[in-house]
């Protein structure tokens, strides 16, 4: 894993050196968003409006937080499950780690659980002796790799079936040279079925909770989930509070546009609804705040909570696509990570709302219709105030505002800028523009759009 | 619970004055099993429609020749009914080759069946199985999400789940493997 001290442009320009694995990268993830574009426009009208209702849901759920997690609490006691609540990463990491201690148990498998990433429970378990096996195939293969999933959704986007196959013949000894993803599937499935089989505790994570009947909803389309909580005698279900929705029959509108968002799929596989614990077994469910609460309050990044991880805004931006989720370094990465991080860490994230070109792509596919890149420019805004902003960022930021501010100064400034780059290009292509980082600017043309439309105006008025 | 009141307060005051619930989304379309059976088979499964005078043992023989441990959670297959369920270590039917179960109604947007824990016995039998065989009438379509909730909004299961397809993953380089943990089929047997 690399250093926590490395920053966005740092640990892209790293990614950025092996030009062909960008564009693949770039070319995989450009690909899942066209087949969301697909799913989603199959749909016709509906869509958009899938993607209102989903949000307003989400906000007014918000506006009454409190009174759906005292509704939620009371359902789930009522179901038979036992309710915790963690007040940050340190305190949900030590609830999981007594009820692990109060079964007297050492071993479990683990679904995917981007809470579970953000608190960092892995690393917190292990010191403490619990061995963890991640049981979702890409999640299990970055683990044995001894890294953190890259995306929320395809944790080992970043990893060549080639790679995968050395990674597997070292650890389950599956013969040398092997690629092949049916292959490895197959092997992984055995490796992992031996752990659903043997391990009594399994933890999951929760897409949505459902504050009126007090039941949660997991979506994968492995199984995996469902092998680990059926098999186990105890299910830990982890989830940060802002995963509620009031009613069940509003999962119709969450699930239709959950899988569709995310890769492009009618629906996961498995939608697991949990409302009550298998006869003998201890349910536990951990409501996690770590933040949120925090983030609820700052009425311009309150909507971000309204995300449901589906990973669209990772897919379809310009800069996650060439630098790759391990370039955010946070838990969730993307362009939703950089508006979440910084709210926990406004030093250590600084630079994470600045990893953005502010195209709009996100916001156009989020499902729950986030301002992802409103809120990305109003972190900027916070933290250049604050004195947190990247230093060459900020030079070339306040030029540019100060430029933008003025018609008169645009236009001036863009006739110098399209001379200069016929003459001498090199002055903008240099090191100390920091936008020139992976990018080739192209031939200045020698009107400006201004300039062109004034002339053919003209043109078209005689 | 030590830090219950502490989280809540700060939501409260965090929370904004209170908006509105928006109405429910409503559809009126029809499901029927053609839009169904095109969906599941885009994802992998597969729709057999039986004749009137065909019986699931006889089906199942045709369809997995060579399968050796069949188990039902359907009362009425006599020869596949987990008779002993209530005893049963749910992790003795790692060696299933074919579970067979009925579903209450299927989703002609996204191709998933719904099944609760009342319809497998055991919650494990539609995963851990080698490949599942789901029966349905041919009645029981729905045409989307909101009409299937509309079906179960007060339902009081203990757990119930939508399943579309076989399991499967992509993980490795966004190749499509049917059978990640889970079936690595589906067979929905729709009867007239
Ligand atoms: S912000 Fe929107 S698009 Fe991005 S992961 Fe969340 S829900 Fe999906």
């Amino acid at each position: 894993m690399q250093s926590s001290r490395d920053n966005h442009s740092t640990l892209a320009e790293r990614f950025n050196k092996d030009e062909a694995r960008v564009s693949w990268h770039d070319q995989t993830l450009w690909w899942i968003r066209q087949k969301r574009d697909k799913a989603a426009w199959s749909l016709g009208e509906e869509w958009e409006g899938l993607r209102s209702q989903a949000s307003q849901i989400k906000a007014h759920t918000l506006s009454n937080l409190s009174g759906y997690l005292e509704e939620f609490e009371a359902n789930a006691i009522a179901n038979g499950a036992i309710v915790h609540w963690a007040a940050d990463a340190k305190e949900h990491n030590e609830i999981v780690h007594k009820i692990l201690q109060d079964n007297k148990v050492t071993q479990l498998v683990k679904s995917k659980s981007m809470l579970t990433e953000e608190c960092h429970l892995n690393p917190y378990l292990e010191t403490h002796g619990i061995d963890v096996v991640d049981t979702d195939l890409g999640e299990r293969i970055v683990q044995l790799a001894n890294e953190a999933p890259s995306h929320i959704v395809l944790p080992c986007i970043h990893w060549k079936k080639e790679e995968i196959g050395e990674l597997f013949h070292k650890h389950l000894a599956t013969p040398a040279g092997n690629a092949d993803p049916s292959f490895l599937t197959n092997a992984a499935r055995i490796h992992l079925r031996d752990k659903f089989l043997t391990r009594r505790v399994a933890i999951t994570g929760v897409n949505f909770a459902i504050a009126e009947t007090g039941e949660f909803v997991v979506c994968t389309n492995e199984g995996n989930a469902d092998m680990g909580a059926h098999l186990s005698d105890v299910h830990i279900a982890c989830m940060g509070i802002e995963k509620l929705i009031p009613l069940r029959r509003h999962l119709g509108v969450f699930l239709r546009l959950l899988a569709r968002s995310a890769t492009g799929q009618p629906v996961t596989t498995y939608s697991s609804h949990f409302r009550k614990p298998r006869q003998g077994q201890q349910l536990h469910i951990v409501l996690v705040d770590n933040g949120r609460s925090q983030q609820l309050a700052k009425e311009d990044f309150r909507n971000s909570l309204k995300c449901i991880r589906c990973g669209a805004c990772f897919n379809t931006c310009p800069v996650y696509r060439r630098s790759g989720g391990h370039s955010y370094h946070t838990a969730v990465a993307g362009p939703i990570g950089s508006i979440l991080a910084p709210n926990l860490d406004m030093k250590q994230y600084a630079d994470l709302p600045f990893a953005s070109t502010l195209c709009g792509s996100c916001t156009n596919v989020c499902p729950v219709k986030i301002d992802i890149h409103d809120q990305l420019y109003k972190w900027r805004q916070v933290l250049t105030k604050e004195g947190y902003s990247p230093k060459t960022k900020t030079v070339a930021m306040k030029t540019m505002a100060a430029t933008l501010s003025k018609p008169g100064l645009f236009s001036f400034a863009g006739k110098w800028a399209r001379r200069i780059m016929r003459i001498a290009p090199w002055l903008v292509n240099n090191k100390m523009n920091p936008w020139y980082k992976q990018r080739n600017m192209p031939a200045a043309p020698k009107q400006s759009f201004t300039e062109w439309y004034k002339t053919n105006r003209n043109k078209d008025k005689k | 619970m030590s830090s219950r009141n502490e989280i809540l307060k700060r939501v409260r005051a965090a929370q904004p004055t209170l908006i509105p619930m928006p109405a429910d989304l409503t559809s009126t379309a029809a499901g029927d099993v053609h839009k169904f059976t095109e969906v599941l088979q885009g994802i992998g499964g597969r729709v057999v429609l039986m004749e009137p005078d065909e019986e699931v043992p006889q089906k199942l023989k045709e369809l997995f020749p060579s399968a050796n441990r069949v188990v039902s959670s359907i009362r009425s297959l006599e020869a596949f009914f987990l008779h002993d369920h209530a005893q049963l270590d749910h992790h003795s039917l790692e060696d299933v080759d074919i579970a067979v179960i009925e579903a209450q109604f299927g989703v002609a947007e996204n191709g998933a069946v719904w099944v609760t824990e009342q319809d497998t016995i055991i919650r494990v039998l539609p995963f851990i199985a080698e490949h599942l065989v789901v029966l349905l009438d041919k009645a029981s379509f729905v045409a989307d999400m909101h009409q299937a909730y509309q079906r179960v909004a007060y339902d009081a299961y203990g757990f119930g789940v939508f399943i579309a397809g076989p399991s499967k993953t992509a993980d490795i380089e966004q190749s499509l493997v049917l059978g990640a943990h889970g079936p690595k089929s589906m067979t929905i047997l729709v009867r007239s």
